[in-house]
């Protein structure tokens, strides 16, 4: 297993690493059972993500895909970053190796997290669909088939 | 600090080759490269060369004769060739069959092949200071328990087994006794006499010997049912055309471990502990794993609270230096380290273990150089958790 350039990047100098005091909205996903845990918040303006800050326990891939999340999910729209999905934040590093690309479904967790929290505060409607993280039979570490085979497809 | 430094501190994994045990297998690949079963010279040379190994590893370990020493293809297949060439022999239509529960992966296969195949077998749990006890083997020896495999040392853990004691048990109970001694051979005094164990296995490359190399110890009069078949060799107990130059560096490497054991044992307990305290008084929340006092020199192993072990592990590659976690990221397994789980240690601590082991090359400087480099990775990545001053309270020193 070998991570990419990309992913060593993020991992050793995380972006928009900590915690706004001020967040419209936070989200919480994981568990240190699992050995993953990821906090998000975030600052929206009109609609759209102005900042957003992490903080991740957990492993090389679970910091990198923290880290990419929010670069990727600054300046979007709430439809859009909650729309982020695992293959993507892959994508955007390069790839992950297969037994990892579930630490990606921490950080897009987390951010429809923060999303549905500020809607939710604001007395709208949740619009991430749910979350991974909430379906009881939901296994961070599992492995899907078609992971392992064909990462790309 | 030096950038391009390099810190091997993962001996317990693999060694280098010694340059003398190279020096001394080298001519068997190449000139004397003869089939130790064929009569003519080239294939006498080798035959006596793999004997004279085989008398050499015998008299290392105290073997009464040197035909109860079988060269395997490693520790894997001696653990392997152990649990099932044993149980299969002796009770061919099932039995009881007790190893520990924080064995290798290679004695916890088998173990779960038998299983399968109707055996009754216990996993017998060690107690938190990483030691089985032998209250607890006598409580699970039953009157059909064929074999006890217990490790002589963890190897994640570097706690010491009472093999001796447990090995009386087993014998009372009339079930024979079978030791892992991949991570101990060499390191400590080991004798299969002193020990009272009927099987023992041994892993060449633990010991800066060749990778791909092991020892079956099988004292006489133990029935085994060989595992790998073919043309009989290694007294008809394991087939296949014998690796006279691996032979002959598990051999060289085994004397050289015991030329100087017990400075290495006084010179590696030194480094451990100063590894130990240096990194408990640098860092809160951070403990010795196991705490039995009876461990393994050249083995620390240590919870680091509140960090995941990849990342530690990865920061330290960044830094040149070598270790292992038990996290189940590290490992590509689903779970944490069976061994910390089986002395009781939380899963949320496991994700955070970190074994460092050390050996013939280790210096202070080696010691001092990582704690230099330690404490700040793991400060950054206690400060970057969102739970670590929620779970572990005050902030990082």
């Amino acid at each position: 297993m070998q991570y990419s350039e990309k992913v060593m990047d993020h991992f050793n100098n995380p972006r928009n690493v900590g915690v706004i005091d001020d967040a419209d909205g936070v989200g919480e996903v994981g568990n240190p059972v699992c050995g993953d845990m990821m906090k998000i918040s975030i600052k929206v303006d009109d609609d759209s993500i102005s900042d957003v800050m992490f903080q991740t326990l957990g492993c090389g891939a679970a910091i990198a895909t923290s880290s990419i999340v929010t670069e990727m999910a600054k300046g979007m729209t709430l439809e859009q970053a909650v729309a982020i999905s695992k293959k993507q934040v892959a994508d955007e590093l390069d790839g992950l190796p297969p037994a990892k690309m579930h630490c990606s479904i921490l950080a897009t967790d987390g951010l429809k997290a923060a999303v549905d929290d500020y809607l939710n505060k604001n007395g709208r409607e949740p619009i991430s669909g749910g979350l991974a993280h909430d379906d009881p039979n939901f296994d961070p570490h599992a492995i899907e088939p078609e992971e392992v085979c064909d990462v790309e497809g | 600090m030096s950038d391009n430094r390099f810190v091997y501190f993962d001996y317990a994994a693999t060694t280098p080759v010694d340059p003398r045990v190279l020096d001394a297998m080298t001519p068997y690949f190449t000139e004397l490269f003869g089939n130790a079963n064929s009569l003519y010279g080239v294939g006498r040379q080798a035959f006596n060369a793999l004997e004279d190994a085989r008398s050499r590893v015998a008299r290392s370990i105290g073997a009464a004769e040197p035909r109860e020493i079988i060269f395997t293809s490693g520790g894997t297949e001696s653990d392997n060739a152990a649990i099932i060439g044993i149980t299969r022999a002796i009770a061919p239509k099932g039995g009881h069959v007790i190893v520990s529960a924080f064995e290798h992966h290679a004695i916890l296969g088998p173990a779960h092949l038998l299983e399968k195949d109707g055996y009754d077998v216990t996993y017998l749990r060690p107690r938190a200071d990483g030691v089985v006890h032998v209250e607890d083997l006598q409580s699970a020896l039953r009157e059909d328990t064929v074999l006890v495999s217990v490790m002589h040392a963890n190897n994640e853990l570097g706690t010491i087994q009472p093999i001796a004691e447990l090995a009386a048990a087993a014998h009372a109970s009339g079930a024979l006794m079978h030791t892992d001694a991949a991570q101990s051979v060499g390191q400590i005094p080991f004798n299969v006499v002193e020990l009272g164990i009927d099987a023992a296995t041994f892993s060449s490359h633990k010991i800066y010997g060749p990778k791909g190399v092991g020892v079956l110890y099988l004292r006489r009069g133990v029935r085994f049912q060989p595992q790998i078949n073919g043309g009989g060799q290694e007294f008809k107990r394991r087939s296949g055309t014998q690796n006279v130059g691996g032979a002959i560096g598990f051999a060289t490497a085994l004397e050289l471990m015991l030329e100087d054991q017990s400075e290495e044992i006084a010179r590696l307990t030194g480094l451990r502990e100063k590894f130990e305290k240096g990194v408990i008084s640098a860092l809160e929340n951070t403990e010795v794993s196991a705490k039995a006092d009876n461990r393994l020199p050249n083995i620390a192993h240590m919870l680091i609270k509140g960090v995941e072990g990849e990342s530690m592990l990865l920061q330290l590659d960044a830094k040149g230096v070598a270790v292992s976690t038990g996290s189940a990221c590290s490992s590509g397994s689903l779970e944490p380290s069976h061994v910390l789980l089986s002395i009781g240690c939380p899963q949320e601590l496991a994700h955070g273990s970190l074994r460092a082991s050390f050996g013939r090359f280790t210096t202070e400087e080696d010691i001092d150089y990582f704690l230099e480099v330690f404490p700040p990775i793991v400060n950054r990545l206690r400060a970057m958790s969102p739970v670590y001053d929620k779970m572990f309270g005050s902030s990082a020193k």
